[in-house]
């Protein structure tokens, strides 16, 4: 393997399994938690807060002049009425907004408590001083002993320590932490169980990961993305078009007669402007952020969000993404004259001293097949074992004048022949076949009195993951292409490709390989997405759209990407895109929604404002409303209603199933669109039915 | 031959006329804008301009030409009715006021063609056929050069030009209106339309009395009338006036010369984005409204339940003799829906409900199929909008033709749709709120009402019709109009090159499974749909008062 992507110490090993372990409670709606919340929805009732939603704006605008009317006149019951549905309405919006960041703030608090207040250890040229993490900064040496809690994000540069990070990831098994390599980022907060390390600090103290967690999951850092600014637009435009078409009424409301009271335009502009999805909007894309953090994934913007669902192509890292971390032992091969047992016997007892997981899997395979038991190393007199090394690339054992060896093909071939024997044709040709269905094959040779032989062949092979194929699948039908990014060479690259069904592979990749894949696939107008966890994966993830970092990965690499992952799981970039449709999906069904919901609203109130001056329009009263009294009311109820009722949506996002643009934009629009034509008129009525109860407005 | 027999069968004419015509026109057009070479006349007038045709403009560069080239053009129309009395040709007719003076002048170059005055009356034959006439032509190949700007803009990548105003311009009038405008020009001589240079002619009627009757290029003028969806005619009956429209075939082909172009630009779109199928979903859109609209106004004013009306089999009052309900109906319709303006009835006689969908016709916009190049224009910022709500939920920020719908698309588009409902409704609030609209009244009540709505509906959108008893020659009028044309022409295409010069700079993003198709039936319901509710939503209130109070009465 070229590419430094390795198998995370903890990564599960259960293929299937990608939901993670959620920090705390969530991803159902509480509905405790509207009440909870508010407080915190009447404190953004300060205009300047509410300024940012210009949809709501308008809202509360008209909720203080029919306010101000209400108290000028305040024998007008309906005026009042009116004015507490309307203050009702801008309170819903900020409850949805609250309950979102709400559920942020819980995850906030507990990070907090990682937070506390640490004491470092600082090096100095005369030893070391005890200072305030606080007081850190960039470049600093602070070394810490097990218990201790690692003041600030850095890079261990001196030992190897057992690192505890369920405080950032939930995951209680503790991580080795070391110095070089990949392994050697810690971050501030986790604490440190076993052996002593020294690390150099290498973010500013209130700008640690842990940090930035608690912003991002406040929702304090949240900027507005591009397709949210877009939508605001559209959104605000709505507003100035319904709101001339409210002011400039008035003239014509005169020139017929009817000339209409103040309150009476406000529920009508309230009415008709798209208070639904301009009340839901901001909710929805805090809860898409939370959607990823419920998944252990930290995303550093919405915008990276909305990137991931528009990616058009992913690549994958073959290796712990597409298929199990390592290859295993799937069959041997014997040579003519040697039998299969024989060949297995020989196989176990060279693995014995093969510590890789490649060699326990040649164990595993022949206890399995031939039910060979284990034998440990002290099971055999006078044997001399030889582990294997990256070096000699082989292992085995010698005993009873009989040498042992099995490892990479061109290594025991090269011990054979060392020792005056033949490799014949046949195990070459074996060899190839192994190579080319894209496994690995290993050579099991033996030296005894009758010469150096080769025995067989082991094949290991690439397991790929259950149910990949069929993800490739939906993938695929949704318009992304997958590619699979493997340090192996083109002929068993294809081969596990093919396997699991991806579209593309690119083979024996180097960093820069990967990077000019990435900006190839741009320059086509195509988004990327990825995942990486090596220094040199640093500028491809920085290269790609969305650039998920696996938490195991350097400093480095968190830094480039644009979003990490806490269970450092690369499978989960798939869902990682899905949740990236599904917010923006919920925004358009919502704003399609919102928009149809108008209608029915008409129908409501332009018969109940005209009907007496000309009786005609009450042929619109199709909703058969009882008075014009009820009829606004029930309309501006059903308004203000429709904005709780569609909380929960908003928070679970609308359902989200791998299909085509096609199908999803037919069910979207009969269930939303279609769905927003009739829900009002049926809502309205039935708001009407109870409110015409009423003795006085009936 | 049943009435209802005869609509349907002029109806089909019509649309298999249009469907014929469809891909050769367009096909022609989009190699007419796509040419490299230059005719000689062509070169000629680049060196008369001291223009280069072969410079790409940026959007601003193009906006600045489309502007001053019309505002010259108003300023030329203004003197040579203010002049008219001092120059030759003007048939012993004064000079015009100069606030009438502004409107005509607006109304043409706005390809509106409001006429507040009476052809026959008030002006003379150089007035007619060297300034009105005139910018018959060039101010709808400027709508078209607009047009195809914008296409351009989602057709190139990565690039801040949309072509050469000037190019596009003369090449608009020269080889696409000039030809196809004397061809309709001998048609409609051959129907019987008069082309001549004499004066006024008194005659004697059967009833003793004395009319004067006014000669002039009545046929030429009338073609491009129709071709450009102008609409201003030669006389103040317009297509009513058996000069200019001597017989039904005449209607019929007048009609045809309404549509044939607004009808032909998706696909001279689709051939240069390079899918011809995303043509055919932007005029399938547009079809599906405006047969929806005939069929709606055919059938109210057949079924009009008044006595007089169920007598004469249709409500005929305000329609000519020669043409019928039917054929009234679908000039009304085709004329409001394309920006044209002409009319071969009054509109004001129309039932109220009917008169309620010309309305909405302009209402929409002028995008069903709308004018020549404003009509294809308005529908893609229509469709841009359709686009960003449809695409999200197959959950991608939306994209057309591979262009992303961001935050400045976005502006910009939402500023195009602001402009002209901003227009009517403030400018029919001002007119109702300061009494002008009242005193200009024929009618009472909702009518009344619909009559200031129907004015400042029309001026806002280039239409040009009226509901003809609204006395619009008045201080107010002519200046509230006046502006109301401009600004309802000009603004939009700021914002649609502004929008065409930021789709121009983007690359484009491949299309895949994932992608909403923009090319299918689905979208084309969608971008109807979407037409008829921000249209509907935005003057659901003014209907109500005027059309709907009308006509839910009867």
């Amino acid at each position: 393997m070229i590419t430094q992507t390795r198998t995370p110490p903890h990564t599960p090993v259960d293929p299937v399994r990608n939901e993670a372990r959620p920090r705390v409670a969530g991803g159902l709606f509480d509905p405790g938690q509207l009440l909870r919340s508010v407080p915190d929805a009447v404190r953004k009732l300060d205009p300047r807060v509410m300024a940012k939603s210009p949809v709501m704006f308008v809202v509360e605008v008209g909720s203080v002049l029919t306010t101000v009317l209400a108290v000028t006149d305040p024998g007008d019951w309906f005026g009042w009425v009116i004015a507490a549905w309307l203050w009702l309405t801008v309170l819903f919006a900020n409850l949805a907004e609250a309950v979102a960041e709400g559920r942020g703030k819980a995850q906030a608090d507990t990070l907090r408590q990682a937070k506390t207040d640490t004491v470092a250890r600082r090096r100095t040229a005369a030893g070391e001083e005890r200072v305030p993490g606080t007081d850190l900064r960039v470049g600093d040496l602070v070394v810490c002993e097990a218990g201790d809690v690692i003041p600030g994000d850095g890079d261990v540069v001196e030992g190897v320590a057992s690192v505890d990070e369920s405080a950032i990831t939930g995951e209680s098994a503790p991580v080795i932490r070391e110095s070089g390599g990949d392994r050697s980022a810690v971050t501030g907060g986790t604490k440190v169980l076993s052996d002593r390390v020294v690390v150099r600090i290498t973010a500013k103290p209130g700008e640690t990961f842990i940090d930035r967690m608690i912003a991002l999951v406040e929702g304090a850092a949240r900027q507005k993305t591009p397709n949210e600014i877009a939508l605001n637009i559209l959104l605000a435009s709505l507003t100035v078009v319904f709101l001339l078409a409210v002011v400039t009424l008035q003239p014509f409301a005169v020139y017929a007669g009817a000339e209409q009271s103040l309150v009476v335009l406000a529920a009508l502009l309230v009415c008709l402007i798209p208070t639904t999805i301009g009340a839901l909007l901001s909710a929805i894309g805090i809860a898409g952020m939370d959607r990823l953090v419920q998944r252990n994934v930290l995303a550093m913007s919405g915008r990276a969000v909305e990137a991931a669902g528009d990616v058009s192509t992913l690549l994958l890292d073959k290796t712990g993404t597409i298929t199990l971390g390592n290859r295993q032992a799937h069959e041997f091969l014997p040579v003519p004259g040697t039998g299969e047992a024989e060949l297995a016997d020989a196989a176990q007892l060279s693995s014995l001293a093969d510590e890789t997981p490649e060699g326990r899997s040649i164990v595993v395979l022949a206890k399995s097949r031939y039910g060979l038991r284990e034998r440990e190393p002290g099971a055999l007199a006078h044997a001399d074992w030889v582990p294997f090394t990256a070096q000699t690339r082989m292992s085995g054992v010698d005993a009873d004048g009989r040498q042992v060896r099995k490892g990479a093909a061109g290594a025991v071939a090269a011990w054979v022949r060392e020792r005056g024997g033949e490799v014949p044709d046949a195990v070459r040709d074996t060899a190839d076949t192994v190579a080319e269905s894209g496994g690995t094959p290993l050579l099991v040779a033996v030296a005894d009195d009758r010469g150096a032989r080769v025995l067989g062949v082991v094949h290991l092979k690439d397991v790929v993951k259950e149910g990949m194929r069929e993800r490739f699948a939906e993938l695929r039908r949704m318009g992304i292409r997958t590619v699979m990014i493997t340090g192996d060479n083109a002929k068993t690259a294809k081969a596990i490709a093919a396997e699991a069904g991806v579209d593309d592979f690119l083979a024996e990749a180097t960093p820069e390989d990967k990077m000019a894949l990435i900006k190839r696939e741009q320059a086509g107008g195509k988004l990327v997405a990825m995942t990486g966890d090596g220094t040199n994966d640093a500028p491809a993830l920085a290269q790609a759209d969305v650039g998920v970092a696996m938490n195991t990965g350097t400093s480095a690499a968190k830094e480039a990407g644009n979003m990490v992952d806490l269970d450092s799981n690369p499978t989960k970039l798939i869902e990682i895109v899905e949740i990236g449709k599904q917010l923006l999906i919920t925004r358009g069904a919502l704003t399609t929604f919102s928009i149809a919901n108008d209608v029915a609203k008409y129908f409501a109130i332009i018969p109940a404002m005209f009907a007496a001056a000309y009786p005609s329009l009450d042929r619109l009263n199709i909703m058969q409303l009882s008075s014009p009294e009820s009829a606004i009311l029930s309309a501006v109820v059903f308004n203000a209603l429709v904005i709780v009722a569609l909380v929960p949506l908003a928070l679970r996002g609308v359902r989200y199933r791998p299909v085509s643009a096609d199908r999803m934009l037919r069910r979207n629009i009969g269930v939303y669109g279609l769905g927003g034509l009739v829900a009002p008129f049926v809502g309205i009525k039935l708001i009407d039915l109870v409110v015409s109860l009423i003795p006085g407005i009936g | 031959m049943s009435p209802i027999l005869a609509d349907v069968l002029q109806v089909s004419a019509l649309v298999a006329a249009l469907a014929l015509v469809h891909r050769p026109l367009g096909d022609y057009m989009a190699r007419v804008y796509a040419g490299k070479k230059h005719s000689r006349v062509e070169r000629w007038i680049y060196r008369a301009v001291g223009a280069d045709p072969d410079a790409g403009m940026r959007w601003p560069a193009y906006l600045r030409a489309v502007l001053a080239f019309s505002l010259a053009g108003v300023l030329f129309l203004y003197l040579l009715q203010r002049l008219q009395d001092r120059l030759p040709l003007s048939l012993g007719f004064a000079a015009i006021s100069p606030d009438q003076a502004f409107n005509t002048a607006a109304s043409f170059v706005a390809n509106t063609n409001w006429q507040s005055y009476s052809g026959e009356s008030a002006m003379g034959q150089l007035a007619q056929t060297g300034g009105l006439a005139v910018q018959n032509f060039v101010s709808a190949a400027v709508g078209m050069a607009v047009a195809v700007a914008l296409i351009r803009g989602f057709a190139r990548a990565r690039t801040g030009e949309l072509g050469n105003f000037w190019a596009d311009l003369v090449r608009g009038t020269l080889r696409i209106l000039l030809p196809m405008a004397a061809v309709a020009a001998v048609l409609l001589i051959a129907c019987g339309a008069i082309q001549n240079f004499s004066g006024t002619q008194s005659v004697t009627t059967v009833t003793g009395q004395t009319q004067h009757l006014t000669g002039g290029a009545v046929a030429s003028q009338e073609a491009i009338k129709d071709l450009g969806t102008n609409g201003g005619g030669y006389y103040n009956a317009n297509s009513a006036h058996p000069f200019e429209n001597p017989s039904g075939i005449s209607n019929l082909l007048e009609i045809f010369l309404l549509l044939v172009i607004p009808f032909a630009m998706p696909r001279t779109f689709g051939r240069m984005v390079g899918s011809v199928r995303q043509g055919y979903a932007v005029v399938a859109a547009m079809a599906g409204i405006w047969l929806a609209g005939v069929v709606a106004v055919t059938w109210l004013e057949a079924a009009h339940p008044g006595t007089a009306a169920q007598l004469a089999g249709g409500a005929m009052e305000g329609k000519e003799q020669r043409f019928g309900e039917g054929a009234s109906s679908l000039f009304a319709v085709s004329t409001t829906m394309t920006s044209t303006g002409s009319v071969n009835s009054f509109h004001d006689s129309f039932s109220g409900l009917s008169g309620g969908v010309l309305l909405f016709g302009m209402m929409i916009g002028e995008i069903a199929p709308g004018g020549v190049g404003s009509g294809l224009y308005g529908m893609l910022v229509m469709a841009v909008v359709a686009v960003f709500i449809a695409g999200l939920m197959v959950g991608r920020t939306p994209e057309y033709l591979g262009k992303k719908i961001g935050p400045r698309e976005m502006k910009l588009a939402a500023c195009y749709i602001l402009v002209t409902p901003a227009l009517v409704l403030t400018g029919t609030a001002l007119a109702m709120g300061t009494g002008n609209g009242e005193s200009s009244m024929t009618n009472t009540g909702p009518h009344g009402f619909s009559e200031v709505l129907y004015a400042y509906t029309s001026a806002s959108n280039n239409n040009g019709s009226a509901f003809a008893g609204f006395a619009a020659n008045t201080g107010f009028h002519n200046t509230a109009l006046g502006l109301c044309m401009l600004l309802g022409r000009f603004l939009p295409m700021v914002f649609v090159l502004a929008l065409a010069g930021s789709l121009a700079g983007q690359r484009p993003v491949p299309a895949s499974a994932g992608t909403l198709r923009t090319d299918k039936p689905l979208f084309t319901g969608v971008l109807v749909a979407c037409i008829a509710i921000v249209a509907g939503l935005t003057f659901f209130p003014s209907l109500a008062l005027g059309p709907l109070a009308e006509g839910l009465a009867a």
